[in-house]
């Protein structure tokens, strides 16, 4: 039987996590530099899988190796698998390359996710840093698709210039919307840019929240996100509230080979999203 | 005749000062606006006033030959610009440009120093709130300067 994308079975059972499934290159869409952001479809036979915002997968480039990728696509459409990803390494340089039509292995998804149903009745903030921006987006998806069930939404991003900000035209998109507040800034920028100019953390000034009934997500470079928790902690919310996104050199992602230890938790099994007060002691640990 | 005493108490940065001290500051003060475009000062001018923004925001720049002026921080309502006139000798360092209307009230550099000379307490106070404007600037450079987000390898 043929199916289109949107017929195609989701496979809602684990299988051989260790197997990667096959996909297809659908859409290869340059953002910026050395940035690409790839749609991939289930190859023939194979069965597409649903996943929960913040978690990810292993693509492997066949011949070269595999690495950790979190999903930037939409939960509510499972059969579009979506990526985006920086040249940074050998494989990552030949995801850059791939075209319509290629095919990689999949596995996953594997990790733990953003609290989106925890969150429901809460106000939630987000604050992505670089390409921070690509984990974050499917909580945004999520947390937008059922709009209804949470307070005030913020979207606060930080970039390194106006050419390194990351789904400009999605952002300019968000930015027209009631229902969300979206605050761009980047490190550095000519007088051609209208935008604001400074770092992501000194936004947070700028939005009045009650820190009592506010959940934060934070992920970008791991730097940034200690000097945001810090801000957020200094403006009264509690790290039980604040969930923050690691990264770390995995390879199993399932917890076996101990490659991603941080502390007491394995990023791909525990986190990748982790709730702050768990790490906390952890964080910026120079020896960890 | 209404003075500007409400709107400095209300402005974040003499949040909770002493009404005396505030009773004092309001003769240095006065309701200025920038249109877009205008520079409020400029590097190397002397540094006589410093500002609290109401409205609009500010661009702080600096001219780098052959790279043209770049933008180092932008200010908003809330915030304060400018710290020069409290260190000798009293000169702007960047340049601050007005990125649309701007609404602010304008500090009397000299007049303040003069107050400050007269009453250390208040003298304390300003200082220990530039302090900490100075030290959240100062983290947020330390920041920029990491680049985090550039590719490192």
């Amino acid at each position: 039987m043929v199916y289109t994308p949107e017929q195609q079975p989701v496979d809602t059972a684990f299988p051989d996590p260790m197997l990667p499934r096959l996909y297809r290159v659908e859409q290869v869409r340059r953002e910026i530099r050395a940035t690409c952001t790839l749609a991939l479809v289930p190859d023939n036979g194979t069965t597409a899988f649903s996943f929960a915002p913040g978690q990810f997968t292993m693509l492997y480039v066949f011949g070269i190796g595999e690495i950790p990728i979190s999903i930037s696509g939409d939960p509510a459409q499972p059969h579009l698998l979506v990526h985006t990803v920086r040249a940074v390494g050998p494989v990552s340089q030949a995801l850059q390359q791939l075209k319509r039509g290629d095919v990689i292995g999949v596995r996953g998804p594997f990790g733990s996710s953003w609290p989106i149903e925890d969150a429901k009745g809460s106000d939630v903030i987000l604050v992505a840093g670089g390409l921070g921006l690509a984990p974050l987006r499917p909580a945004l998806y999520a947390l937008l698709s059922q709009r209804e069930q949470y307070g005030r939404l913020c979207l606060l991003y930080g970039a390194r210039t106006p050419q390194d900000v990351l789904y400009a035209r999605e952002l300019a998109r968000w930015r027209g919307r009631f229902d969300l507040d979206v605050y761009v800034t980047v490190d550095s920028a000519s007088t051609a840019w209208r935008g604001q100019v400074g770092v992501v953390t000194a936004l947070l000034a700028k939005i009045p929240f009650d820190p009592a009934n506010t959940v934060a997500l934070v992920c970008g470079p791991e730097v940034m996100m200690r000097f945001t928790t810090r801000e957020l902690q200094e403006r009264g919310l509690s790290a039980v509230h604040i969930f923050v996104s690691m990264e770390r050199n995995m390879k199993c992602a399932l917890g076996f080979c101990g490659h991603c230890q941080f502390g007491p938790t394995f990023v791909c099994k525990d986190g990748p999203v982790l709730r702050y007060d768990r790490i906390q002691s952890w964080f910026g640990k120079r020896e960890i | 005749m209404q003075t500007l005493e409400p709107i400095l108490a209300a402005h974040p940065f003499f949040q909770n000062l002493d009404p005396r001290h505030l009773h004092l500051i309001v003769s240095c003060a006065s309701n200025v606006r920038f249109e877009a475009g205008q520079f409020i000062f400029r590097e190397g001018e002397a540094a006589n006033h410093f500002y609290l923004l109401r409205h609009g925001t500010v661009q702080l720049e600096i001219f780098v030959p052959e790279r043209g002026p770049l933008v180092i921080q932008t200010l908003g309502e809330g915030d304060v610009l400018g710290w020069s006139w409290l260190f000798p000798p009293y000169r702007w360092h960047f340049d601050a440009r007005a990125a649309t209307l701007v609404r602010a009230i304008a500090l009397d550099g000299q007049c303040l120093r003069t107050k400050c000379e007269e009453d250390h307490d208040l003298g304390y106070q300003l200082v220990k709130r530039f302090a900490h404007v100075i030290m959240q600037r100062l983290q947020a450079t330390r920041l920029q300067l990491l680049d985090v987000y550039g590719v490192h390898s």
